[in-house]
């Protein structure tokens, strides 16, 4: 039986997202809204486990639920080494790398209060990614730039 | 090389989308432009400018009109009160969509920074930026550097210094961006809790000399270009902070007298009290020079964004 097994629990179902940075686990669990309190499958969080690419790595685990590619990109913006494997009757059918595009559309909002972009217009919020570690992301309109924290409060 | 088809039709949104030859030639196209601003001319003829300001700003809105007018062209347009007013009504997009038709050029003041790009993208005429929010102003970018050009004869070598808000101020944010393309020393003076954007340092940063300072009379003595600017009450969050900000420079004749001889000082106007009036009669005091400056430089615009002439 492979070594990892030790820390986290097989899934039947579902999704493993691998090779998070470690320490930020959690930021992921918060992106993709699992705060335990909801009627959802189950979560397993691993952190600090040993990795051969990135030293020590997170890990998350959810049970019953598949990712979409919205997600996806908001799990690049925070771990962007992760891996993501969806699990369908305890195999991977499928595995793939995040990849942080170089323009976000939608999938976050300008943390500038003065945008144009945060009031009643028909447009999507666009960002472009002006460098990944440490993440920096520049508004289309007003030109504000966010960072991994102003992000983070979003979610 | 430069020449007057790249400016047909296009929007002037930031100074950021120009390059430092295509400032020169709207520069070059200015000073063309006395001349006709004096006598008159028709070269816009049948052209009609919309002003649609989300702010009142007067001044501006004059300025522009005036430079159409001085080009035979016409004007048209409206000034809502205040910010409010922008909530109850149509968003931007609409309004845009709407106006379009009724002009050749839309000219647009909005409290919203990013508004003029996002008018840009719905309108199908071309957008001039003329103010958003503390984001950007970058026709008055221009007018600066047309002053500083007739004043010094060139903008390269020149000591800079924008002295007052230059974390909400618009103007300075446009006029650091234009100024970043030549050979300056750009001086930011301002209280620590009005300090340069980050957006802008950031851009700025790597193409010219930048030193950010708090005391204006340890650098007056080295200034060619003193460029003031009125600390903005409206656009503090809390009052206390402005209470706190307010009135910390006084450009007077006392601090002049360390000033180089040929020293201009620039305003983008209204001021407060940040200048005193025995400035005026100095000859340090070009802000007046400024106002028809900006007819000249507006005239440029408007001549090669809807004619393209040679
Ligand atoms: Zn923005």
């Amino acid at each position: 039986m492979p070594k990892k097994t030790l820390y986290v629990a097989k899934i039947r179902n579902g999704t493993v997202i691998d090779h998070i940075t470690a320490g930020h686990a959690m930021d992921v669990a918060k992106i993709l809204g699992i705060a335990g309190r909801t009627n959802g499958g189950i979560v397993t969080i691993a952190m600090n486990v040993a990795s051969k690419k990135l030293g020590k790595k997170d890990m998350v685990k959810i049970e019953g639920r598949e990712l979409n590619p919205d997600e996806v990109d908001k799990i690049a913006l925070l771990a962007p080494h992760a891996s993501i494997n969806i699990i369908r009757n305890y195999e991977v059918i499928e595995k793939k790398e995040v990849k942080l595009p170089r323009v976000l559309k939608g999938i976050i909002k300008c943390a500038n209060p003065a945008c144009i972009s945060n009031s009643d217009e028909p447009v999507q919020p666009k960002f472009y990614v002006e460098s990944e570690e440490p993440l920096s992301v520049k508004c289309h309109y007003c030109g504000y730039i966010m960072e991994k924290q102003d992000i983070l409060k979003q979610f | 090389m430069v020449c007057a088809v790249e400016f047909r039709s296009r929007d002037i949104i930031s100074i950021k989308d120009f390059t430092r030859q295509e400032i020169d030639y709207i520069l070059e196209t200015a000073k063309a432009m006395e001349p006709l601003a004096k006598s008159g001319s028709d070269m816009l003829r049948g052209k009609l400018l919309a002003t649609l300001f989300f702010e009142p700003s007067t001044r501006t809105m004059l300025s522009f009109e005036s430079a159409m007018h001085r080009l035979g062209g016409s004007a048209i347009g409206f000034s809502e009160p205040g910010v409010s007013s922008v909530k109850k009504g149509e968003n931007l997009a609409d309004t845009v969509r709407v106006v379009e038709s009724y002009a050749d050029i839309l000219v647009l003041r909005h409290p919203l920074e990013g508004a003029a790009r996002l008018a840009a993208e719905f309108a199908s005429v071309p957008i001039i930026n003329a103010g958003s929010g503390a984001e950007e102003h970058p026709t008055q970018a221009l007018l600066d550097l047309y002053t500083m050009v007739k004043e010094k004869d060139a903008i390269d070598g020149l000591n800079v210094a924008l002295v007052g808000d230059l974390r909400y101020g618009r103007t300075v944010h446009s006029l650091s961006y234009a100024l970043s393309n030549y050979k300056v020393r750009l001086f930011l003076i301002s209280p620590e809790s009005l300090r340069m954007r980050r957006e802008v340092l950031e851009t700025v940063k790597g193409k010219m000399k930048v030193v950010e300072k708090t005391a204006l009379e340890e650098v007056i003595s080295e200034l060619d270009v003193l460029y003031v600017t009125r600390i903005q009450k409206e656009r503090f969050p809390d009052p206390a902070e402005y209470a706190k900000v307010k009135g910390v420079y006084k450009i007077d004749l006392n601090l002049l007298k360390d000033a180089k001889k040929d020293l201009i000082i620039l305003h983008p106007l209204p001021r407060v009290d940040e200048i005193a009036p025995e400035v005026d009669t100095t000859p340090h005091a070009r802000y007046f020079q400024q106002v028809w400056n900006g007819i000249v430089t507006r005239m440029a615009l408007l001549a090669l964004i809807l004619e393209a002439t040679e």
